[in-house]
């Protein structure tokens, strides 16, 4: 076994169609892995099964076949390890912005005092910028804010791990870049371990020492691992200012709009090892992609920079 | 705002005076106005002036018995002479103890049966051919097994309120929000906070509707029931005046009816607002 603090292997999920029958996987072959203290995002269009992967990896789901394992132990169900971050919030709408964090804490440690309780929960909701809204009932708390309450809950467990489902996908550009930054600071700080999905390329190099770029469904893959190799202090102020930034945006988003499609599938006629997807630094200027032994007959991937390991 | 409810309480009290003036002009004695004084002695002498305290009561009439029955509401004067307040207690202690019965099956039982699809099913067709069965048709029934006329009222009130609330219940449980199961699963909430911090919480606004509901029906079922069985109650009253022909007596106890029927759903609407979450 490997030392990684999260491995998946070969995990494939196909869900029963509605007739009856059994629907093409979703995605399949799909290996990745995350070391301690790295955040890593995931990308890909809608519906190639990003949602499904998080949910298997917080337990709440099982793949079809494939393991994911944690900290060595193989996942089985969802843990207070795996703090997760849904896309649409979650929050339980009977209970108070501090009941929502508090529900949480007394879950993770219920011999905890009341005060002890609230005092965690509130430092965690001032972290987020929440201190004056705790009394609050989250429907009467602006979508920001609710999905801030949403962090702070999966954050005051102090989990091994935050999964987080495009965290920031409901909200106006101007929240989302401040959340963006809240979100930095803390991770910077903490070292926290962090699995995101996002759409948005720019987040994602904000956020990610690693990107991991899924093919179109069904049968999707992890079609290459991108490398943030920006320096990890960054800013979303100062980010545009790096050189590398363009270069793993163009990478990105050429990804998304050309190629995403072409990884689909055995048929896709190009070499392409799932087990080992390709890790390219977009960022670096003139780093040459090593020549791949291909199998006679197929194209070699339109990458750049590509450094297989 | 204010001035709506003024004007709609305005033109209620029209409505109203505008009915018990129909009521008075229609009830008014025919003799009196169209016929001459001959006629009238006439119409006595070959006994219709029987009719007369046969007829519809004029609301004056009713009106008398309403300040009679609520001048005095709890004396007790034997089986059959109890005051309104002493009759509408007992239909009240009936529904109220076999109500409280059937919420003791019908919101655990619900529960469990929404929490599992298969037993979802398992129990829908037995809801399914119950709940439509009158619950006096199990009256019956009630008095050959349990033998107690009482015990047969507050059995028949426990049948009629269980289905509603153990439907809303199933279904309110069966349709909590997977984002919030979900939360619970990743926090590895414990069963039981799960089911009283999580689901009954976010199912409560649909059990309570279903429990509103079921208290309407008991409340329809109690006067029929105790029609029935006899003794005691407002349903009683209602059959023992109509024996005695005392009508006025009668559209009191419909009127109290209708007020204590009212009563309880707003209580009932009340716990409804108390418990109802806004997304
Ligand atoms: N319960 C289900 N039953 C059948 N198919 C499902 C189910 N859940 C998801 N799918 C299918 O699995 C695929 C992947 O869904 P998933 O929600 O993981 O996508 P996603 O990548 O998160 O999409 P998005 O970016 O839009 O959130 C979709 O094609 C969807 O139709
Ligand atoms: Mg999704």
């Amino acid at each position: 076994m490997s030392t990684h603090f999260l491995l998946v292997e070969a995990l494939q999920k196909v869900y029963p169609a509605a007739g009856g029958g059994t629907n093409a996987p979703v995605f399949e072959d799909i290996h990745f892995h995350i070391d301690r203290g790295e955040f890593v995002c995931i990308v890909g269009h809608s519906g190639c099964g990003k949602t499904t992967i998080l949910n298997v990896l917080a337990g709440l789901e099982e793949a079809t076949s494939g393991d994911a394992f944690m900290d060595g132990r193989e996942v089985r169900g969802p843990s207070l390890d795996r703090g997760v971050v849904f896309q649409s919030h979650a929050l339980m709408p009977w209970m108070s912005v501090l009941g929502n964090v508090a529900f949480a804490v007394k879950s993770k440690w219920p011999e905890w005092s009341k005060e002890k309780v609230r005092e965690h929960c509130t430092g965690y909701l001032e972290m987020v910028g929440l201190g004056a809204a705790i009394d609050k009932k989250p429907a009467e708390l602006s979508g920001g804010m609710k999905q801030r309450v949403g962090i702070a809950r999966a954050f005051a467990i102090q989990p091994k791990m935050l999964l987080l489902d495009e965290p920031f996908g409901a909200l106006d550009a101007l929240t989302r870049g401040t959340i963006q930054d809240e979100l930095l600071k803390i991770v910077q700080a903490t070292h926290q371990t962090v699995f995101m999905i996002t759409h948005d390329v720019d987040e994602a190099i904000l956020l990610a020492d690693k990107i991991l770029l899924m093919s179109n469904g069904p049968h999707a893959k992890i079609a290459e691992i991108v490398e943030v190799t920006m320096p990890r202090d960054r800013t979303r102020a100062g980010i545009h200012h790096d050189p590398q930034y363009y270069r793993i945006r163009n990478h990105l988003v050429d990804f998304l709009v050309n190629r995403s499609k072409t990884y689909a599938g055995a048929e896709a006629g190009m070499f392409h090892d799932p087990r080992n997807p390709p890790l390219v630094r977009p960022g670096l200027d003139g780093e040459r992609a090593p020549v791949l032994a291909l199998p006679t007959g197929m194209a070699a991937p339109q990458l750049k920079q590509v450094i297989n390991n | 705002m204010r001035s709506l409810k003024l004007k709609a309480a305005v033109i209620s009290l029209l409505l109203f005076l505008l009915f018990i003036g129909a009521w008075h002009m229609a009830t008014l004695p025919k003799e009196s106005t169209s016929l001459a004084g001959a006629s009238a002695e006439y119409a006595a002498l070959m006994g219709k002036g029987a009719e007369k305290s046969g007829g519809f009561p004029p609301p004056l009439e009713v009106g008398r018995a309403f300040v009679k029955y609520l001048a005095d509401p709890v004396y007790d004067h034997g089986p059959n002479d109890k005051g309104i307040a002493i009759q509408l207690g007992h239909s009240l202690a009936r529904v109220g103890l076999g109500f409280f019965l059937a919420v003791l099956v019908a919101v655990p039982l619900g529960f469990v049966i929404g929490m599992s699809p298969l037993l979802l099913r398992a129990f829908d067709p037995f809801i399914q051919v119950l709940k439509p069965i009158s619950p006096l048709a199990w009256m019956p029934l009630a008095l050959y097994t349990l033998k107690d006329s009482n015990v047969s009222g507050i059995f028949v009130i426990f049948i009629c309120s269980i289905w509603p609330m153990l439907i809303n219940t199933a279904f309110g449980v069966a349709s909590v929000r997977r984002d919030w199961i979900n939360v619970a699963r990743t926090l590895e909430v414990n069963p039981l906070r799960l089911a009283f911090l999580v689901i009954l919480p976010a199912a409560a606004p649909t059990i309570l509707t279903g429990m509103r509901i079921s208290m309407g029906i008991a409340w329809l079922v109690i006067v029929a029931a105790e029609m029935l069985v006899g003794g005691t109650g407002i349903g009683y009253f209602v059959w023992n005046e109509w024996n005695n022909l005392a009508l006025p007596n009668v559209i009191f106890a419909i009127t109290m009816i209708g007020v204590v029927g009212m009563l309880l759903d707003m209580i009932f609407g009340r716990l409804q607002q108390l418990v109802t979450y806004r997304e």
